[in-house]
């Protein structure tokens, strides 16, 4: 068993063999509470003329909001690591989809085309 | 749902190809994180649509985006997440065996995503009404590089549609969970399809949180005009 993994905190057992794992209810109103009122601060941030910043602070807002739901709410935080893993690649899985295809289009008008 | 259905007020059983239940349930765990991950992949080539059209008109993006109403979709997104938490508080109910709290926190779970749908229906409406649906009578009042508007509404209908359906799928499992829960079919040894379903219910919610930024919320200051 390998001591790598942090479970901030927790017993190190629980992610090899997780016991049925009660969340206390002050941890989802908590969580709850968070993603409210960050859903009404990215409304109030969108109005703010930021320029190109706007859609770098609402996406860090929404992943960060997904995160906690992850987390807490989808029990991420206390899962299995082979389960932890799968999500992460199919999150990874995901970037690389956004990421290249970005990265082309972004960078197309850069060089010239030879023969356009 | 991998288990067998379970003889009420019995202890539950796993089934003859696992050794005992929770390695049962883990495997029932990676098989839903598994669909989930099939489902971030259907989202996320609209998403990468919806970037890539974004970037190469972001003038139409922009006005098209300041047709959508910024407070009912902060409200609604409110309304989402208050369904999570009564998802998530539900699955807590199954885990702790208080049956009465879980049929209790589904229903609310199941009002709240109604609630949620009204809301949209109503948006919906609104943009039928405005003309604002791709198609031979679409027009964009106002906007700037208006012929390249539909792309933002085609987007936004497909993307909100595609998280309706998984709602309106989600109801139609949450009626047999809220039944079988009434019958005392959960319990603390065995909840698997409560705690499944509530893995779905806040990935639909997770897709919500990024559709509400990326259709909402772009160029509310209106500096492009």
């Amino acid at each position: 068993m390998a001591h790598d993994h942090n479970t901030g905190g927790q017993d190190e057992n629980l992610t090899e063999h997780h016991s049925e794992h009660i969340v206390p209810i002050g941890i989802y109103i908590a969580v709850f509470l968070a993603l409210i009122v960050l859903t009404w601060v990215t409304s109030g941030v969108a109005t703010l003329d930021l320029g190109r910043l706007n859609i770098f602070v609402a996406l860090s807002i929404a992943i960060f909001k997904a995160s906690l739901v992850l987390l807490f709410f989808m029990h991420l935080k206390w899962a299995t690591r082979l389960t932890k893993m799968i999500v992460m690649s199919g999150i990874y899985w995901l970037i690389l989809l956004l990421f290249i295809v970005m990265m082309d289009l972004w960078t197309r008008g850069w060089m010239g085309v030879p023969g356009r | 749902m991998s288990s067998t259905a379970t003889p009420l007020d019995q202890t539950p059983v796993a089934r003859h190809h696992f050794e005992n239940l929770e390695q049962q349930k883990d495997a029932s765990t990676i098989g839903m994180w598994v669909f989930l991950i099939t489902e971030i992949m259907f989202f996320g080539g609209l998403f990468m649509a919806y970037f890539a059209y974004r970037q190469a008109y972001p003038a139409a993006f922009a006005s098209a985006s300041n047709k959508t109403n910024l407070l009912i979709g902060a409200f609604n997104t409110t309304v989402l997440i208050c369904s999570s938490l009564t998802m998530a508080l539900a699955v807590r109910a199954a885990a702790t065996g208080k049956k009465n709290l879980i049929v209790l926190f589904l229903i609310l779970t199941l009002l709240l995503g109604g609630a949620f749908l009204g809301v949209k229906a109503y948006e919906y409406h609104d943009k039928w009404v405005h003309h604002e649906v791709p198609g031979a009578h679409f027009e964009c009042e106002g906007c700037q590089d208006a012929g390249h508007t539909p792309l933002f509404f085609a987007l936004y209908f497909g993307m909100t549609g595609l998280h309706a359906s998984h709602m309106i799928i989600g109801f139609f499992i949450l009626v047999y969970l809220i039944r079988q829960a009434g019958k005392g079919a959960y319990t603390p040894k065995w909840f698997t399809p409560v705690e499944m379903f509530g893995l779905y219910w806040h990935f639909v919610d997770i897709v919500w949180i990024f559709l509400f930024p990326l259709l909402y919320l772009i160029d509310r200051s209106g500096a492009a005009k």
